[in-house]
């Protein structure tokens, strides 16, 4: 091999690792980048009022959120009433039970399922609950919700319940304790944590949902008191203010967007730390 | 726990009410697992109900027809699907480079004590909801584009139909950009999971030849895991294309199939964000409903095939991101 190749070939390593490490700062900077404009633009907006007032109409200033922070976690609390049993017991039966292929599939429909657009849900429980129940509830909105959680919380349950060893499971079987209550007692006692690790990463990711819940939970800009009224939520009141023409909405979008991001966010790390020790992140 | 404490006694033998138990747990697990073939089914039925109305009147020319106007209750859904294959084109080509380059330099350059909280990071970006994306990408990235970026583009590659005409910000290429940004952090999360389960003995052998990192990297690793790295851009592809508030709010929302990338555009998840809850008479919420049903259609497709690809690859331990 000659001199010049030789060098050439260093040149084209270096260069390609520089590219790689370019690459990798580009891809960080738009968090850092939204992360800033938002607390540079919102954060001046945020006070008290913001977290308890009503939306103000335009041309008053002042006013918040607060019925579309309340909004958020009644539609949450929905959502999770809905998503979890059904997600952590379908994830039981995928790591416990079933032959490898029904459960083959039962994944692969989970897969699909978390490709499915969220607007698609949106105007499946518009048909589904809106229409017969003629109007826009609170209610269609946490069902939306709901039924996205199914397939990531049941898909992390599944992936914890088998971090769980087993000579766990042969242990309780071994002292003839009835296999359920092995799972009950014992299995899901150990994977406990992760399982709530899955739930809380995926009433996060649904918290930021907009798109599904244009159509069933539409809006308020009241405080809601029966599940079958439209209900605010923080996404929904930080697209309408967006897409309006004034300022002073904008600044709300801002406010709103940043407390809704730190609670994304802080979820997110949150369960980091929670999990470091035991059932550290594999993916 | 009595029934438990008689079992001890009597090991093998199992009194009938804790084979009920077991059944009944069995079969409720069963049935929950159960609800995602449910779940797929509600959402074909009510999109094929729903769309009833416009697949009897339109049939396939729904698909190839440009005409959407609703005032005339004519409907054509190609400006929408013209939008959303080109923002997902310009979403890919911007990403698919930037995340495999990233994820190469996750698994083979970074020094140790700065992978996890890069991987960290990344991961991140993908919890941002998409309304923020969009609300950042109105007031800023836009501005910045139309001000600064477009106009260079425009000076230097004006020549090209692709980058001719007025600027107004909002467009198609604003849509793209944005759609990047969105399906980077998956395209490197899932990447980095297949780099990563690329053998050592691999690497180790192409250093042995005598090759430089990058040389280990092209020869090695990146040939090795091309089927699985495709599989990632499939997963972010189909993300792409059902992508909805942050292309609605920086897209321009205008039916038309033109060449220029700074004209405003529309796709198929952003018309039924924006005119569903305005669409009145039955034949108009009818060819709502099947644009959702084409949009399922294409997004399920897609998702099939990268799910095949990424399981062919590594096996089940790679699992998709969502």
């Amino acid at each position: 091999m000659t001199a010049p190749n030789h060098s050439w070939r260093n040149f084209k390593n270096a260069f390609m690792q520089t590219l790689a490490c370019v690459c990798a700062i580009l891809v960080v900077a738009p968090l850092l980048l939204v992360f800033y404009h938002l607390i540079k633009e919102g954060f001046t907006s945020i006070n008290w009022a913001f977290f308890t007032e009503l939306p103000k109409p335009v041309g008053e200033v002042g006013g918040g959120m607060g019925n579309a922070i309340v909004g958020t976690f009644v539609l949450l609390a929905q959502a999770a009433v809905i998503g979890v049993p059904v997600g952590v017991l379908g994830g039981v039966f995928l790591s416990e039970y079933g032959g490898t292929k029904l459960n083959w599939w039962i994944r692969f429909a989970a897969d699909i399922l978390n490709g499915v657009p969220s607007i698609t849900w949106g105007i499946v429980v518009y048909a589904l609950l809106v229409v017969p129940m003629h109007g826009f509830s609170a209610l269609a909105g946490g069902v939306v919700l709901g039924m996205m959680m199914i397939p990531l919380v049941m898909r992390t349950t599944e992936e914890v319940l088998q971090l769980v060893p087993g000579g766990y499971r042969e242990a309780a079987l071994a002292l003839g304790i009835a296999k359920w209550k092995t799972i009950v007692q014992i299995v899901i006692r150990t994977a406990l944590k992760g399982i709530v690790t899955g739930v809380l990463l995926a009433l996060a990711r649904v918290a930021g949902e907009t798109a599904p819940l244009l159509f069933t939970a539409l809006g308020n800009e009241h405080w809601t008191h029966k599940l079958t009224e439209p209900i605010s939520a923080m996404p929904l009141q930080i697209f309408a203010y967006a897409i309006s023409p004034y300022d002073d909405w904008h600044r709300q979008a801002w406010a709103g967007a940043l407390v809704l991001l730190l609670l994304v966010l802080s979820i997110n790390i949150g369960v980091r730390f929670l999990t470091r020790d035991r059932f550290q992140q594999k993916a | 726990m009595s029934e438990a404490a008689k079992n001890q006694k009597t090991p093998g033998l199992q009194p009938p009410g804790w084979q009920f138990g077991d059944r009944a747990f069995k079969w409720l697990t069963l049935v929950m697992a159960l609800a995602v073939f449910a779940l797929i089914a509600l959402i074909g039925y009510e999109l094929f109900r729903g769309s009833h109305l416009a697949l009897q009147k339109f049939g396939w020319r729904f698909l190839v027809s440009s005409d959407w106007d609703p005032v005339n209750d004519v409907y054509g859904a190609l400006p929408f699907i013209f939008g959303t294959v080109v923002s997902s084109a310009i979403a890919l080509l911007i990403a698919v480079p930037i995340s495999i380059a990233t994820a190469v330099y996750l698994t083979e350059l970074a020094p140790l004590w700065l992978r996890q909280p890069l991987t960290m990071f990344i991961e991140l970006l993908a919890a941002v909801p998409s309304v923020i994306l969009g609300l950042w990408g109105i007031f800023v990235m836009v501005p910045f584009l139309r001000d600064h970026f477009f106009p260079l583009l425009q000076k230097y590659l004006g020549f090209l139909p692709l980058f001719k005409g007025p600027i107004y910000g909002v467009s198609m290429m604003a849509g793209g950009i944005i759609v990047a940004i969105m399906i980077i952090p998956i395209i490197t999360s899932v990447s980095r999971e297949i780099l990563r389960s690329v053998p050592g003995l691999q690497r180790e052998a192409a250093y042995a030849l005598g090759a430089t990192r990058w040389e280990v990297t092209r020869i090695a690793v990146l040939s090795y895991a091309k089927k699985g790295l495709f599989g990632a851009v499939i997963l972010g592809l189909g993300r792409a294309l059902g992508e909805t508030m942050a292309v609605t709010m920086v897209i321009g929302n205008t039916p038309q199939i033109v060449k220029s990338l700074f004209a405003p555009g529309y796709t198929l998840a952003s018309v039924i964000a924006n005119e569903f809850n305005e669409a009145t008479g039955s034949l108009y919420p009818s060819a709502l409903f099947e644009i959702g049903l084409v949009l399922l259609g294409v997004t399920v497709l897609v998702n099939i095939f990268a799910q095949m690809l990424l399981k062919t690859f590594a096996g089940p331990s790679v699992k998709p991101q969502h």
